[in-house]
């Protein structure tokens, strides 16, 4: 389908976009990258309303590393995650998953600000964010805030971000850690029946502090407590890596779609922290 | 109607348009470039791929409007200057385009790897088509289009 | 770009002239689509041409009555909004019935309802406008009320009483019934060693061409013509509806196809939607386009294969198969598809079942029900990935309960090379296959020594992959027996003008038609080798119903066996044209004369005597010079039907290497191999890309393609990120092999190739996965193999 009749405003820096907001209330919406904003506006589904382009703000462009954190401007593309120098070496897991979003044409237009806001719960990128312990920098014309991502999410497509807000950039601590991501889906850059990013470190082969991230199985990526406090302090073996997988039930309440019942979910959920775990312990292994 | 000024195949153009088209739409209804197709207008299909500043894009999702300033390529500029006609060649020679509503976009993708450093397997020469859908030939052709090409390319001094 | 010369596809003077068919000649319509320089039917504009959108239906059953179209109407650029009764004054219903299909009832269909809305997505009002966006905002903002109605959903249900009748006026939900019985099915059972028995499910799927369905009608009051420009398979056909339809003469009709991006049978049928557009322009006198978006096509292009089958077969001691017994149920949609109808898969189920092998008493139901879906009809090798899933599902069952190789529980009971004629129980008659010699090739090509201890060794660190087998058979070059007999107007024969011009080059235009799969290509290489000329002379016209001679177009493997052969006596028979002209010329007795590369020569030296831009130039411009009495028309037309065989069956197997991830319920493809016997290949390239895009289509729908449906009758699936198609990264390599056994019908003796792939793949992969899943005592029979189904299979969720 077309797209129905809509405004456009461009916005050259957070001044303009300030006052392209206040003239356009409610009806204003922000468009980036556009990757899937512009995907759902083709359904017809949401009201005509007025877009107000951001991608020629300065403001929020550019990576870098400042304040002990690599910060990562909001219009950052996805195909930048692949391969930049600073990425790679210090958030190894944002290059992983950038691969396994879509297809390189939709990464080079598709902002990391773009898929955090959207919030699509079976999305690489915000549970990788999750999984990184980043901050969400958003910015309004009240000033700043900073957001723990674990905080962002906040419902179905539902974010922390406030009317007239948009985020800026993400900030992720320079601390090293084991991170991995890994998917199972249908095709090749289709969004996952079920994903694992997960991070955590290694002292004296006990596992710190575990942050493990399932997407596609909820409402929001979900950051598994149990799973964690199943890990937290122990080594890194079978016996651990099966208490995880149970502590899972606690964790996980996936809905039913079109690939599977609830329980299919729970099982892949299962399935990807063996999978990721055994990872890190080939790796252990392999370092030793 | 937003004003905007871009270069289409090396050419400047100035128009006005509804905020509402879509870069396809814009190319074959204002522009009259034909060449690239509208498959599904959600960004899944990959027939409209073309590239924008350099890099490849989805053309059912780039507003005609935001692109005040941007360089768009199309399938036809990219025949014109004679960047990829190797590859066109192979496409021929291997028969990796059938009904060819899907091979402008394929073209475009492909050219893109091409452009990249080093010698792709023919898994990665898969992998990065895999935004493109065919219906006809079952990707295989297409795949030895490109590796011949590669190989081609590589074998020249 | 890439000019075809002799010199180029590697032929030399010696070679010719009878020497293009058999060769891989590139398509001389590929550079055009490597450029961006085709024309697809939306690439044409017309001077006051107005667009077309749809509101369709948002319920799969319901009534309406009170439509207002004032909101609308006021939209900016809208210009006319039509309801079913605005253009039901103009346009007849169809009905979707063969008589030769006996006892087959379907309701009429009108191109927008009067007041009953049976499936979702079913085009209920029309909004014209000065562009499709503005079209569509006027179908936002019509106001219709429906009264939604209980929906007939399950195929299962649609006989029981107190269901939801469709089609109240017809009685019941039953739009056709046919078994298929011989020999004694009971006495066989009874008698056999082992039984084996399974339930199949073949996935509801649809074409998804890249191109969606196009059309613009124009109709031009000043001569009561209307000119259709159509992304269709079959111009002519198109041409009878529209003007039966209309009330229109038919050759006041002109139906014309530009490039057409795709078709595997989803653009050989008559559509409601592109009906209401040939409508709506008789009534304005303007042009009016039509393209169907993504999500439109999703619920209004035809879907095919909605069936469930339960199947037994009984072997004896040897493995010798006894009998199949079979039971297909399908559900077809509201309404069946005009011309067509939707019987005719059902019906191919009956045909085809058991096909490749050598047996005796066969009993096969066929039940084709109505339900509010989207309706169901043709699609790329209607009802053959049917019914060579269910035979060779058996065959792998009865495989395993006797202990028996696959491959030789096969070899035991494939009909055998030298058994031709040959007449299978359902009454199919082959007139020569190659089913041994197809698996022995087949044989030398899959490592299949490797790949058992390559399986073997697999297992051993829990990784499990399988290989499958699967034989078939396809139906192609149809004669009126398909359509034709129950009254359809639809054509089993095709013809072929060929001319030379005063240049010395060759037109031909051909009945058939040009859908990406290189019709035009072998017409030229056959018209080429007919004549005489470098391919690179030869001009093909298709896709016209005003310039081209009549033909049924692009549908059942028919382009190079049917149109190919007319193609070919056409060509003889302006060759022989040509000489008598030439003999004239050189006072030669003409069948001392040949024509090579463009040349007449002397036939016994080879020595060149004029060519064909001299001859040319005397017969165009100095027809004086020439005997009075002389015929000089260097123009000629056949026509060509088959007449000894209903069809020309070919056949041929498939293998497919897969692994099966047990943990997570995915299929990895390792590779696939096709051995198949199209008769002579005219051109082996484009025989085998057939092939190979077949077999995907085929992978489509045993993996991943499905319309999945809830209760209700909505269809969950209308995207490409819902709807999954087989892409490049999940693709195996394809190795194509041939066996060549020749019709004798036809000087050619090309029989089709498009469909083979798609008909065996769907088999040799699910007999892959369960071959797979052995050692883990699971198997699937249900299509599409999703990861849920297996990890059902395996027990791993519930």
């Amino acid at each position: 389908m077309k797209w129905p009749a809509m405004g456009y405003a461009r916005a050259k820096s957070l001044a303009e976009l300030w006052s392209a907001l206040d003239a356009h209330g409610s009806a204003g919406q922000i468009i980036a990258g556009g990757q899937t904003l512009l995907a759902t506006l083709a359904f017809r589904l949401s009201e005509p309303s007025t877009l107000i382009d951001i991608t020629g703000i300065p403001e929020l462009r550019g990576i870098s590393v400042q304040g002990g954190a690599l910060r990562l401007g909001a219009l950052t593309l996805h195909a930048d995650l692949c391969c930049d120098p600073l990425v790679k070496a210090h958030a190894p897991l944002l290059a992983a998953a950038a691969p396994l979003i879509a297809h390189p044409a939709i990464r080079n237009r598709g902002t990391i600000g773009g898929s955090l806001a959207y919030a699509d719960p079976a999305a690489e990128l915000p549970a990788c964010v999750i999984a990184l312990d980043a901050t969400v920098i958003t910015v309004s014309a009240k000033g700043e805030r900073r957001v723990p991502a674990a905080a962002f999410f906040t419902d179905l497509l539902q974010t922390a971000l406030e009317p007239q807000e948009i985020i800026a950039a993400v900030e992720f601590p320079l601390t090293k850690r084991l991170g991995a991501i890994e998917e199972i889906a249908r095709r090749s850059g289709d969004y996952a029946m079920a994903g694992l990013a997960a991070t955590l470190h290694l002292e004296a082969g006990r596992v710190i502090k575990p942050r493990l991230v399932y997407f596609g199985v909820g409402k929001i990526p979900v950051l598994a407590a149990a799973a964690a406090k199943a890990l937290e302090g122990r080594s890194l073996d079978t016996a651990s890596i099966s208490a995880v997988q149970a502590a899972l039930a606690e964790d996980l309440d996936p809905p039913q779609d079109l690939h599977g019942p609830p329980e299919m979910k729970r099982h892949l959920a299962r399935v990807l922290t063996e999978r990721v775990l055994q990872g890190f312990l080939r790796e252990k292994v392999q370092a030793a | 109607m937003i004003p905007i000024s871009l270069t289409v195949n090396g050419e400047k153009v100035v128009r006005h348009v509804e905020p509402r088209r879509h870069l396809i739409d814009f190319l074959r209804l204002d522009l009259g470039l034909t060449g690239s197709h509208a498959g599904c207008e959600h960004g899944v299909c990959g027939a409209c791929t073309l590239r924008v500043n350099g890099k490849i894009m989805r053309g059912c999702l780039i507003l005609a409007a935001s692109l005040d300033g941007a360089d768009v390529v199309t399938i036809e500029g990219i025949s014109e200057s004679g960047e990829v006609s190797d590859l066109q060649a192979a496409f021929v020679a291997r028969n990796a385009a059938q009904c060819g509503f899907c091979t402008p976009g394929m073209v475009m993708t492909a050219a893109e790897l091409l452009a990249e450093a080093g010698t792709p397997t023919r898994g990665e020469i898969r992998e990065y088509l895999s935004g493109n859908y065919c219906r006809c030939t079952g990707y295989q052709a297409i795949v030895d289009a490109v590796e011949d090409t590669l190989r081609s390319r590589s074998a020249k001094p | 770009m890439n000019e075809i010369t002799p010199a180029s596809i590697g032929l030399s003077r010696e070679d010719l002239p009878n020497s293009y068919i058999g060769r891989s000649v590139p398509r001389p319509n590929v550079p055009k689509l490597v450029q961006g320089r085709a024309t697809y039917t939306d690439d044409v504009t017309l001077p006051r041409m107005l667009h077309a959108a749809f509101l369709r239906s948002p319920h799969a059953h319901a009534k309406f009555s009170a439509i207002d179209t004032a909101r609308a109407k006021a939209v900016p650029g809208v210009f006319r909004v039509f309801t079913g009764h605005d253009l039901a004054k103009i346009c007849d219903p169809w009905v979707a019935t063969l008589d030769h299909l006996k006892g087959m009832k379907s309701a009429p269909q009108y191109p927008l309802p009067l007041n009953h809305a049976t499936w979702q997505g079913e085009p209920i009002v029309a909004v014209v406008a000065e562009s499709r966006a503005a079209a569509e905002d006027g179908v936002a903002a019509l106001d219709i009320e429906f009264e939604a109605l209980a929906a007939q959903t399950d195929m299962e249900t649609a006989l029981a009483a107190g269901t939801v009748v469709i089609h109240p006026e017809l009685g019941d939900n039953l739009v056709f019934t046919r078994t298929a019985e011989s020999g004694d099915v009971a006495a066989a059972f009874a008698a056999a060693h082992k039984v084996v028995e399974a339930r199949f499910v073949t996935g509801r799927h649809t074409g998804v061409t890249l191109e969606p369905r196009s059309i613009i009608a124009d109709y031009n009051p000043a001569d009561e013509t209307l000119t259709v420009y159509h992304s269709t398979q079959a111009p002519h056909m198109m041409q009878g509806v529209f003007a039966k339809q209309l009330r229109m003469k038919e050759g006041d009709v002109r139906v014309i196809c530009k490039d057409v991006g795709g078709s595997f049978g989803i653009k050989v049928h008559v559509y409601p939607d592109e009906v209401a557009v040939a409508a709506m322009a008789r009534i304005m006198g303007r042009p009016v386009k039509f393209v169907a978006d993504r999500f439109e096509s999703f619920v209004s292009d035809i879907h095919a294969r909605d069936h469930r089958i339960k199947g037994r077969l009984a072997v004896d001691t040897e493995g010798r198969v006894l009998a199949f017994d079979i039971d297909d149920l399908t559900g077809i949609g509201p309404y069946s598809v005009y011309p067509r109808t939707s019987a005719i898969e059902g019906n191919q189920v009956v045909n085809l079942c058991g096909g490749p092998y050598d047996f005796k008493n066969y009993r096969c139901t066929t039940t084709v029900v109505l339900q509010n879906k989207t309706p169901t009809c043709q699609y790329r090798a209607v009802g053959h990935p049917i019914a060579t899933a269910v035979t060779e599902g058996l065959m792998d069952l009865a495989a395993e309960a006797l202990g028996m190789d696959p491959v030789e529980l096969r070899r035991r009971n494939l009909i055998r090379d030298d058994a031709y004629p040959y007449t299978s129980p359902p009454g199919m008659r082959f007139e020569g296959l190659s089913h041994h010699a197809s698996l022995n090739k087949l044989l030398e090509m899959v490592p299949l020594d490797r790949i058992r201890a390559d399986q073997a060794e697999a297992r051993q660190r829990g990784v499990y992959r399988g290989i499958g087998f699967a034989s078939f058979i396809e139906l192609t070059n149809p004669s009126p027996f398909m359509y034709g007999i129950g009254g359809a107007r639809i054509s089993a024969q095709d013809g072929c003008t060929v001319r030379m011009d005063p240049d010395g080059s060759i037109v031909a235009s051909s009945g058939v038609t040009e859908q990406g799969q290189g019709t035009e290509a072998i017409l030229a290489q056959i018209v080429a080798h007919g004549v005489g000329v470098p391919v690179n002379r030869v001009k093909i016209i298709t896709g016209d119903t005003q310039t081209t001679p009549y033909g049924g177009g692009t549908w059942a493997c028919r382009g190079a066996g049917i149109g190919g052969e007319a193609a070919l006596q056409s060509a003889i028979a302006l060759k022989q044209q040509i000489l008598e002209v030439a003999g004239a010329m050189l006072q030669a007795a003409p069948e001392t004369l040949d024509i090579a590369m463009g040349e007449i020569t002397d036939k016994a030296s080879g020595k060149p005597r004029m060519t064909l831009f001299e001859l040319g130039r005397i017969v165009y411009f100095r027809g004086d010079t020439l005997p009075k009495d002389l015929q000089r028309e260097l123009v000629q037309t056949r026509h060509f039907i088959t007449k000894e065989y209903p069809f020309a069956f070919t056949n041929g197997i498939q293998a497919s290497w897969v692994e099966v991830d047990p943990a997570t319920g995915m299929v990895k493809l390792l590779e696939h191999w096709c051995v198949e016997d199209c008769g002579r290949v005219v051109n082996p390239m484009l025989v085998d890309e057939q092939v190979r895009g077949g077999i995907v289509q085929g992978i489509g729908g045993a993996l991943y393609e499905h319309c999945v449906y809830d209760a209700e009758g909505n269809l969950l699936t209308t995207t490409l990120a819902d709807y999954l198609v087989p892409m490049s990264a999940e693709m195996p390599e394809i190795h194509v092999g041939h066996v060549e056994t020749p019709t004798r019908e036809s000087l050619l003796g090309a029989k089709g190739a498009g469909e083979a792939g798609t008909a065996g793949a769907p088999a040799a992969i699910m007999n892959a996965i369960n071959d797979a899943l052995k050692p883990l005592n699971a198997r699937v029979h249900e299509q599409p193999f999703t990861p849920e189904r297996i990890l059902r299979a395996l027990g791993t969720i519930a």
